[in-house]
């Protein structure tokens, strides 16, 4: 249950940010994930709902997850293709001299606090 | 506080509702946290070791092979972490190494604050040389930065050599890869060659070093290599 770790440490950035901005509630959290981070967000939030009953401050809040594409670009013919159907092989020129330029992303896009 | 400002971020108000723009890797506390350990380490000299590999790869039968090698050189501990038990801890108190199991409570993986707490617990202080026997799994390990001065990842033969296709972020974040088994090769299609392709392709700085914790193959020149390492991070 690769999601419950990170859910904790979501929930432990989260509480700091509400705090230094002197928030009282944290209403929802945005997140930004790529295709390719190996995160399941509905995994994510489940563990989101469970862990947040036990926090005053996060309780009843919303986990909102933004996905970004995944692709890659080719080194040798520089074009791009969709990472998750292809992989590290470029589709156009068979080249492996590859490398992902989107889909890894894991980020804290936006909190919205009271 | 100079961190609370930055924490701050771009502020929009609607009524009493504030989006705060955060734009902030998960990640990023970790890191921190991994960072402010290693300088702690190397105050301290001590050379802390990330081993990674999946269930049943013969991590525990590599470091005991390691430590016969090493314990008069260097005063070495083991860290394990694991779900729950101690049998491994068990394991390495039985041939003489100094030893601390940490659980993990349910958690795939360690992040740098379990660890520093283990190392705080386990007063490694005086130790030259310490290792972190990661859980067992070759995903969540690989994400969350322990602190630690070097990853060392086992792959053994019976898994099979396109490993490091299937688990990239596993072999990106490896600095040396211990092949285990080698004695059983011939009776698994293992590619010697293609392994070393493979696990080139995610990280070309990797060392790789062919091993068997059975017939101890290899050990003499791990030890070695490991023993360059500590020295080096202690010297520097």
């Amino acid at each position: 249950m690769h999601e419950m770790g990170i859910a904790f440490h979501i929930a432990e950035s989260v509480t700091k940010i509400a705090e230094a901005n002197q928030a009282e509630k944290v209403c929802s959290v945005v997140l930004e994930i790529g295709e390719a981070s190996g995160v399941i967000p509905e995994y994510l939030m489940d563990v989101w709902t469970w862990n947040s009953e036990n926090n005053p401050l996060l309780e009843g809040s919303e986990l909102k997850v933004e996905r970004i594409r995944a692709v890659t670009l080719c080194k040798d013919c520089s074009k791009t293709y969709d990472t998750i159907s292809h992989g590290s092989v470029c589709p156009f020129c068979g080249s492996r001299n590859t490398a992902m330029i989107a889909g890894k992303e894991f980020n804290i896009k936006e909190i919205i606090v009271e | 506080m100079a961190q609370k400002k930055e924490m701050k971020g771009r502020e929009f108000t609607m009524g009493n509702v504030r989006i705060i723009e955060v734009k902030q890797s998960i990640f990023e506390d970790n890191n921190q946290d991994a960072e402010r350990l290693r300088a702690q380490l190397k105050e301290e000299k001590t050379f802390l070791l990330n081993l990674m590999s999946s269930p049943g790869s013969g991590k525990t039968s590599t470091l005991l092979q390691l430590a016969s090698r090493m314990k008069d050189k260097v005063k070495m501990g083991v860290m394990e972490a694991d779900i729950d038990s101690a049998v491994d801890a068990e394991t390495m108190q039985k041939a003489g190494i100094s030893s601390i199991q940490i659980h993990t409570g349910g958690m795939c993986h360690l992040d740098a604050d379990m660890t520093r707490q283990g190392i705080n617990e386990f007063h490694t202080k005086d130790m030259d040389f310490v290792v972190l026997e990661n859980v067992g799994n070759l995903v969540c390990p690989a994400e969350f930065d322990t602190g630690a001065c070097m990853n060392m990842t086992i792959l053994s033969v019976p898994e099979g050599h396109d490993k490091p296709l299937k688990y990239p972020l596993m072999y990106q974040v490896c600095d040396l890869l211990v092949i285990n088994k080698i004695d059983v090769m011939d009776y698994f299609d293992f590619d010697k060659d293609k392994v070393v392709e493979y696990a080139k392709m995610r990280n070309p700085k990797m060392d790789i070093i062919f091993v068997s914790a059975k017939t101890g193959e290899g050990m003499d020149e791990l030890a070695q290599y490991l023993l360059d390492k500590i020295k080096a991070w202690n010297e520097n």
